[in-house]
């Protein structure tokens, strides 16, 4: 008889059960506690201001394993950590907040080196090798790819040290922009290769 | 697979909405916390073309039906405690509409929640009140029905 009341009556019921975002940002912030808590936040990430845009800072329970540059696309970013390593992620603090204040530090000028734990388990094979020297190579310097292929014990594999370069799951945190070619020029970057610039250029001014 | 955290982002608010109507808002926040991390620990293992808000809202169910078993066994000081006064966005909203489904059969409490708070088919609400699809149709109606007398009689001039 009266679907116009009862439509009414629907809406007037919803309404007297609100569910405000602000009554549910509360419960998703303790949600993620209990989560790391109960060992079930395979994958926590937050995003991080940087001179380049946001960051995307991603860690499972053994370290960093993402950081991703906004021309990356972020939600596509989640997408494929939730196929590589587990659908189990929340954003969450906690976990990465020692890898945010360090990357702050870094933009700001006033970190060298990373102190952070990294998870590698994206990378696989000689690239695992490639990825793992890096971190040895000084801030505000460089090396050829070609040095970086002797380094990694396998001197003819410059193309490959170029491709585990370009596919660095950590970049920034671990400093692939540091990997240039042998004739000077820049080379291949996830964050682009004004972004490699501007990272060799401020470590070279600091 | 999504990332659980669009799963909470998409469907956060209708799981609130539901553990409100089916516990108060004093247990809410508890039921919807509990819900979430039992959906997160089973989440990897969901079937894919799932209907996720369903899924959501049948482990509400099964929360809320805990709480209040609990509640139940739980010895009572006094009788009836009266009605806590709570200070939040919910206490201004409607409390004669909320009353009224509170007073509600458990069925039709049940089917009014799970049919327009949550928005599931009548198949899904009939399979958390354990009961048939025509039967969980008349729970909606009569829960309508009722509602419709104590709403109309409160916004009647």
């Amino acid at each position: 008889m009266s679907t116009d009341n009862d439509h009414e009556l629907v809406t007037a019921l919803v309404a007297a059960f609100p569910a405000t975002d602000a009554a549910v940002e509360g419960l998703r912030a303790r949600l993620a506690e209990q989560a790391e808590r109960d060992g079930l936040l395979d994958v926590a990430y937050r995003t991080v201001d940087s001179p380049f845009g946001a960051l995307l800072v991603a860690a499972t329970p053994e370290g960093v394993v993402r950081v991703a540059f906004e021309r990356e696309d972020h939600d596509a970013v989640l997408d494929q950590l939730a196929a590589a390593v587990s659908p189990r992620i929340l954003r969450a603090a906690g976990r990465t907040d020692a890898v945010a204040r360090q990357l702050d530090e870094y933009f700001g000028g006033r970190r060298r080196r990373f102190d952070v734990p990294v998870d590698l388990r994206l990378v696989r094979g000689f690239r695992r090798a490639v990825i793992a020297h890096l971190p040895d190579i000084p801030y505000g310097s460089t090396e050829s790819y070609a040095d970086v292929a002797r380094a990694a014990g396998n001197p003819a594999a410059v193309r490959a040290v170029g491709s585990a370069c370009s596919h660095n799951p950590v970049p920034v945190v671990v400093p692939c922009h540091r990997v240039v070619r042998s004739d000077g020029s820049y080379g291949q970057y996830l964050g682009g290769p004004e972004t490699k610039a501007a990272l060799l250029t401020m470590e070279a001014a600091a | 697979m999504r990332p659980f955290e669009e799963i909470v982002a998409e469907h956060g608010q209708v799981v609130m909405r539901v553990c409100r109507a089916l516990l108060g808002p004093h247990d809410a926040a508890d039921a919807w916390s509990e819900t979430f991390l039992s959906a997160l620990r089973a989440y990897p293992d969901l079937r894919p073309g799932s209907n996720v808000r369903g899924w959501l809202v049948t482990i509400a169910h099964r929360k809320a039906i805990d709480r209040i078993r609990a509640a139940d066994r739980a010895p009572r000081p006094t009788d009836r405690l009266p009605e806590t006064p709570t200070t939040d966005d919910h206490a201004e909203a409607d409390p004669e509409l909320r009353a009224a489904l509170e007073a509600l059969p458990p069925k039709q409490r049940g089917a009014v929640v799970y049919r327009y708070l949550a928005d599931l088919s009548y198949a899904e609400v009939a399979t958390l009140l354990d009961s048939s699809e025509a039967a969980a149709r008349r729970s909606a109606a009569d829960g309508i029905a009722n509602l419709r007398t104590t709403y109309l009689k409160g916004v009647a001039p």
